[in-house]
């Protein structure tokens, strides 16, 4: 009988398990091909290199000597008529978020502020305009090679001294200058679209040095390898930054201030004219391979989240800054002091500082944009104020689970005004040359043109950066009890909705358990007195 | 009574036996890596548990269909109909009868195979128990189809988890009543080879008997 049951149980068992095959999850698709979303994105980016049509060190217009940059700029200008017009009109240019030019609110050349730097005065502090697109700020054309000289190339220097040799009438004089000429036009020759170099200038160095603004910038991008960044590693796609960060008219994609990168993640398929800024413009929504639960977390969870392990994971990165301990002097002389990264950890011009390698971000829900405090904004002095920070909730649909670096200060505020403020820091009255916090104060928000009552003291403040950059590859993507864990998960701290592995309800688990140890008492029991009345059954049996 | 001889009837058939170990099965698996994804231990690991218990819920759900076909066109489904007739003597001889050696009350037939207890329990099993869980599984794991205009996962988990707590109870205490036949492992090795010990005395058509049944 048992024995002829074997066969049909096996038959149907198969049958059965064939059956509900075709809806299994990935338990039933071990390798395989390729997840869908790398296949796509390997598409997007198979043509390896952008043809170009054109050597600029064949154009006569740019083998003349040059005497300033703004003439480099005419030249430019010559053939891209529409490039300095375009430009203006950026926010690279502006320092404005707004198109609109009255509108000072948000930008480094507004009311914006941070909690490094904090202010960069209306342009008032020059040591700010080193990052600047222009010759000149503002007041002169724009200097082009800033974005698109491929030569690491002291331009202002070399036309100070050109200048200073051309009033002199000493022939070695024009000699020099003519060599340095020939240094110039040989420098300007060599133009490409921006590489990394040309980018990483400025936005690895954010904050007055390497690695300490961004977290996920720094110029350990400038070659990495792929461990490092999966697309921009050199030993794997080589990515330059203009490969997502997309342009048109000279408008790069990426987020300013309050205004997110992109309105709505589309991918290419959806929209091929959108920018390529977004993870899904290449991978899709459902990169992950079929069935995979892993697709079912893209309408709540940022790739990012998952794909960026840690950040800042060869160069540190600064964590907080307490301007409050500023001011310090040994024999009454500015000094600092290093900490174990090899970074400085105080320095008498700045004040008290953390640096951290291979940080854990935290986790927001985050629709893309972010709200921003301004030196114009009310505060409340008693709370961490939150400079910058993500917008999102749970519920809203366009909101991601997203990483950021979340970079702690503490900084001068008007404690009559409740207001964040802008000291002057560099040239010879700011706070750098004076340590006097009521003169750079002063001076600082009379940039700005808003009030300083005189009366100061420092609040503790947050500011957000995303953490989109340092993409892992897939192997060292999270794994899913970094989240899924009762306690200490990385999302532990986030609310206002259910993850298995993460939440219960109290009141279900301990009805739960009740039950079970009801039930195991009530068998225990029972079992208990049947083996003691155990004989009462035989004896009736038996006898 | 107490002279009676015992007998065996074949009381389970292939389909029925298969059913039930290959649900006792996918119950006892769905529990364990059940309880992982909610965080009571780990064991195989979170990724690998949820793809078993979708995979296993899924198959469930599908080899219920079937189930719930075959209980319908055998007409087995009458075994489930619930009756008060002589359930309290059934409660009874639990509570105390099984103490004094006292013969249970309801002897198993084929035509009636569950006594009023079981069918009362086994009716709210998998009328009520097993649909509920298998829904709310349904909902937790389509969750992201839906999510944003209906409600939140939170009470689809909470009944899940529930529902599971009292699979386990239900469970328990199943496992022990098998102890309870005429040995310990009597009613377990019914439904492994199909054939029941009852008493000779109780009624049995001649189609019941092992010459003339396969």
């Amino acid at each position: 009988m048992t024995k002829k049951c074997i066969p049909g149980l096996i038959t149907i068992m198969l049958t059965a398990f064939l059956l509900v095959g075709s809806s299994a999850p990935a338990a039933t698709n071990p390798g395989g091909d390729e997840a869908p979303g790398r296949k796509m994105a390997k598409q997007a980016v198979k043509r390896e290199k952008r043809w170009i049509t054109t050597d600029h060190t064949k154009h006569e217009i740019l083998q003349k000597p040059f005497m300033s940059g703004e003439e480099v700029t005419q030249a430019c200008l010559s053939c891209h008529s529409e490039a300095s017009a375009q430009f203006h009109k950026t926010i690279h240019w502006t320092w404005l978020a707004s198109g609109d030019k009255k509108d000072m609110k948000y930008g480094k050349a507004g009311y914006s502020v941070n909690n490094f730097c904090i202010s960069a005065n209306a342009m008032e502090d020059k040591s700010c305009l080193k990052c600047h697109a222009g010759w000149n700020g503002v007041d002169e054309g724009v200097n082009c090679l800033k974005c698109h000289g491929t030569e690491k190339f002291n331009y202002k220097e070399a036309f100070t001294d050109i200048q200073a040799f051309a009033q002199d009438d000493d022939p070695e004089s024009k000699e020099i200058m003519e060599e340095i000429q020939a240094e110039v036009t040989n420098a300007v020759g060599k133009i490409a679209l921006p590489g990394r170099n040309n980018c990483g200038e400025c936005h690895f160095k954010g904050g007055g040095g390497d690695g300490v603004k961004h977290g996920d910038l720094d110029t350990s991008l400038m070659k990495p390898n792929k461990i490092l960044d999966v697309h921009m590693g050199t030993d794997g796609e080589d990515f330059s930054c203009t490969r997502c960060h997309t342009t048109t008219n000279h408008n790069i994609a990426g987020r300013v201030y309050t205004n997110p990168a992109v309105e709505s993640s589309k991918s290419l398929l959806e929209d091929d004219l959108a920018p390529k800024i977004t993870c899904i413009s290449c991978h899709s929504d459902a990169p992950h391979k079929n069935d995979s639960k892993m697709n079912d977390h893209t309408d709540k969870v940022s790739c990012q989240a998952c794909h960026i392990p840690e950040y800042a994971r060869v160069n540190p990165t600064k964590m907080s800054w307490d301007w409050a301990k500023a001011g310090d002097l040994k024999d009454g002389k500015p000094y600092h002091t290093k900490g174990e990264l090899g970074k400085d950890i105080y320095k008498s011009i700045k004040g008290q500082m953390t640096w951290e390698k291979n940080v854990v971000p935290e986790y927001f829900w985050s629709n893309g944009t972010q709200t921003s405090t301004t030196a114009e904004d009310i505060i409340d002095p008693s709370t961490v104020v939150k400079v910058s920070h993500p917008v999102g909730d749970a519920k809203d649909p366009d909101s991601r689970i997203f990483p950021f670096k979340i970079h702690r200060g503490n900084q001068p505020y008007d404690k009559i005004n409740k207001t964040l403020l802008a000291p002057l820091l560099s040239g010879e009255k700011g706070y750098w040359t004076t340590f006097n916090w009521e003169e750079a104060l002063t001076l600082g928000n009379d940039t700005l043109g808003l009030p300083f009552s005189g009366e100061f003291d420092f609040v503790k403040t947050t500011y957000a950066f995303p953490i989109t950059h340092m993409v892992a590859p897939k192997d060292k993507a999270l794994d899913c009890t970094q989240c899924h864990r009762r306690d200490n998960g990385r999302l532990a701290t986030l609310s206002g909705f259910y993850m298995p592995g993460r939440d219960k309800s109290t009141a279900v688990d301990s009805l739960g358990w009740i039950i079970i140890l009801g039930s195991l008492g009530g068998v225990g029991l029972h079992g208990l007195g049947r083996f003691f009345t155990r004989k009462n059954g035989r004896r009736k049996n038996h006898g | 009574m107490d002279d009676k001889k015992i007998i065996k009837i074949y009381l389970y058939t292939r389909f029925e036996r298969f059913w039930h170990w290959l649900q006792a099965f996918m119950i006892v698996a769905l529990i364990i890596t059940g309880l992982e994804i909610h965080g009571t231990f780990s064991l195989l690991g979170f990724q690998r548990a949820v793809n078993v218990h979708n995979f296993i819920g899924l198959s469930w759900l599908v080899l219920f269909a079937f189930f719930v076909f075959w209980l319908f066109t055998t007409g087995e489904w009458k075994q489930y109909i619930p009756t008060t007739k002589k359930l309290f003597s059934v409660v009874i001889y639990y509570g105390f009868g099984i103490f004094q050696g006292k013969p249970h009350p309801v002897e198993k037939s084929p035509g009636a195979k569950h006594n009023p207890l079981q069918r009362l329990t086994y009716l709210g099993l998998s009328a009520l128990l097993l649909p509920v869980q298998m829904f709310s599984g349904l909902l937790y794991y389509t969750w992201n189809l839906w999510a944003g205009f209906m409600i939140p996962l939170a009470p689809v988990a909470w009944i899940h988890t529930l529902m599971a707590f009292m699979l386990i109870s239900f469970l328990l205490v199943h496992v022990y009543m098998t102890t309870t036949g005429h040995s310990l492992f009597s009613h377990i090795s019914g439904m492994i080879t199909g054939w029941e010990e009852i008493y000779e005395t109780t009624t049995v058509e001649e189609w019941e008997l092992p010459a003339k049944r396969k």
